[in-house]
């Protein structure tokens, strides 16, 4: 990879500070998508900047009836701990499925909605469970955060904090995975909460979206035979070697499906 | 431009100069000449590079050797005791886990951080476990059957 100068602050002041600082920076917390991407050369700048040691961002801990993940909380961690498996199973299956043992110990819940890959699983749990992303100078709402292909709400210099999860009555994570990368080819989390069902589907578009149609046929009965006359269309759906957009628009009733049972 | 690491490397304090591009996989076969540590893929699949930092596998062509700056790292290197394989390495060799040997190292560093969760483990949670780890030669089974059997020498 090419050469770096490499930071690493001790508070979100200093971090920020750096950020600004720097010709073009990035920010670093566990690397498992920004390492890769610089060793192939994708991506050269100038800092990094190591989140590791900013207590601001660590940390789970359950407010009201929410359950909070600090930023670069590793998804080991969201998986195995007790008021995520109890009060939010979705969550942690869902940071369960993700990569492998080794890239868990690492990959971090920031990182991975930073960086809103495609295909990534935390896109759909921020949207499916109605999540507040909370930053250093603001919150943006889940819905508004994932704006396009690798693209987000986020300004430069502005760093995720933490990611508030509303408690649902129910929930469930479905994925139909790569089974080379695990990275979801569709994965879909539905839940029903405080304001209604909500169904948002990752890998098959270029970022994650909600299906309203189902969300409302859901919320008069939540049962996998509404979804039955419901048509998925496969434009504007991601098509590659791994499958068809209309492989991928069949996937999503199946998972939606799959996940509705689950959740009951 | 380098900067200075320092590690406890198994068991050991230790320091190198580094660029910051240096991984620690790196860190670990070129510096400190430890190649039990293998680099397969380089794409954070094969698990042939991992290590324990702070007793948790990771991959380390996949951490930047500043990343551990204070950190404990244990490499495969580590479990052998005065010529005396550790149960695991030996369960290896009793229940055939390895061919060519070059996921090997990997593999069992593996496998000891599933063990130290959970030292009982089903051959369904071994086999989840070593989704991080890919084997050209053997098929799996024969590693699972070793894991299995060094989970149980490591209990008694």
């Amino acid at each position: 990879m090419h050469q770096f100068v490499y930071q690493r602050p001790g508070s979100l002041p200093e971090a920020v500070e750096q950020s600004m600082q720097a010709r073009e920076g990035l920010f670093l917390a566990g690397g498992m998508t920004l390492i890769p991407t610089m060793k192939l050369r994708l991506t050269a700048p100038s800092n990094l900047i190591d989140l590791t040691d900013l207590v601001e961002l660590k940390g789970i801990r359950q407010e009201d009836n929410a359950i909070i993940v600090g930023a670069t909380t590793i998804h080991a961690q969201v998986a195995s701990t007790p008021e995520v498996r109890d009060l939010l199973p979705a969550l942690a299956a869902l940071a369960e499925s993700i990569g492998d043992p080794q890239v868990r110990n690492r990959g971090t819940i920031g990182g991975s909605i930073a960086n809103a890959d495609p295909a990534a699983d935390y896109p759909a749990a921020v949207v499916g469970l109605g999540a507040i992303v909370k930053t250093n100078m603001r919150t943006i709402a889940g819905d508004d955060f994932f704006t396009g292909l690798f693209e987000t709400a986020l300004d430069p210099n502005e760093l995720i904090v933490a990611v508030s999860f509303p408690i649902p009555q129910r929930a469930a994570y479905m994925k139909f995975p790569n089974p080379a990368s695990r990275y979801a080819i569709v994965g879909v989390m539905v839940s029903q909460g405080d304001d209604g069902v909500r169904v948002a589907v990752t890998g098959a578009g270029p970022n994650v979206f909600r299906v309203p149609e189902m969300e409302q046929a859901l919320a008069d009965n939540f049962a996998p035979e509404v979804l039955e006359e419901i048509m998925v269309s496969s434009n504007e759906l991601n098509e590659d070697l791994h499958a068809s957009a209309d492989y991928r628009a069949h996937l999503i009733k199946v998972m939606v499906k799959r996940a509705v049972v689950a959740a009951s | 431009m380098s900067v200075t690491v320092s590690i406890t490397l198994n068991g050991e304090s230790v320091s190198a100069a580094v660029e910051p591009s240096t991984l620690l996989v790196e860190l670990i076969r070129e510096h400190f000449r430890l190649t039990g540590t293998h680099v397969g893929c380089d794409t954070s699949q094969c698990g042939a590079c991992v290590v324990h930092v702070n007793g948790c596998s990771v991959k380390s062509c996949t951490l930047l050797a500043v990343q551990v700056e204070g950190a404990d790292i244990s490499t495969i290197e580590s479990l052998a005791k005065n010529g005396r394989l550790h149960p695991m390495q030996q369960a290896f060799k009793t229940h055939h886990g390895l061919q060519c040997g070059f996921c090997t190292p990997g593999v069992i560093m593996s496998a000891l951080d599933l063990i130290a969760n959970n030292p009982d483990p089903s051959e369904m949670e071994i086999r989840n476990w070593l989704e991080g780890n890919l084997c050209r030669c053997t098929g799996y089974n024969n590693i699972v059957r070793a894991i299995s059997a060094g989970a149980q020498a490591m209990r008694s």
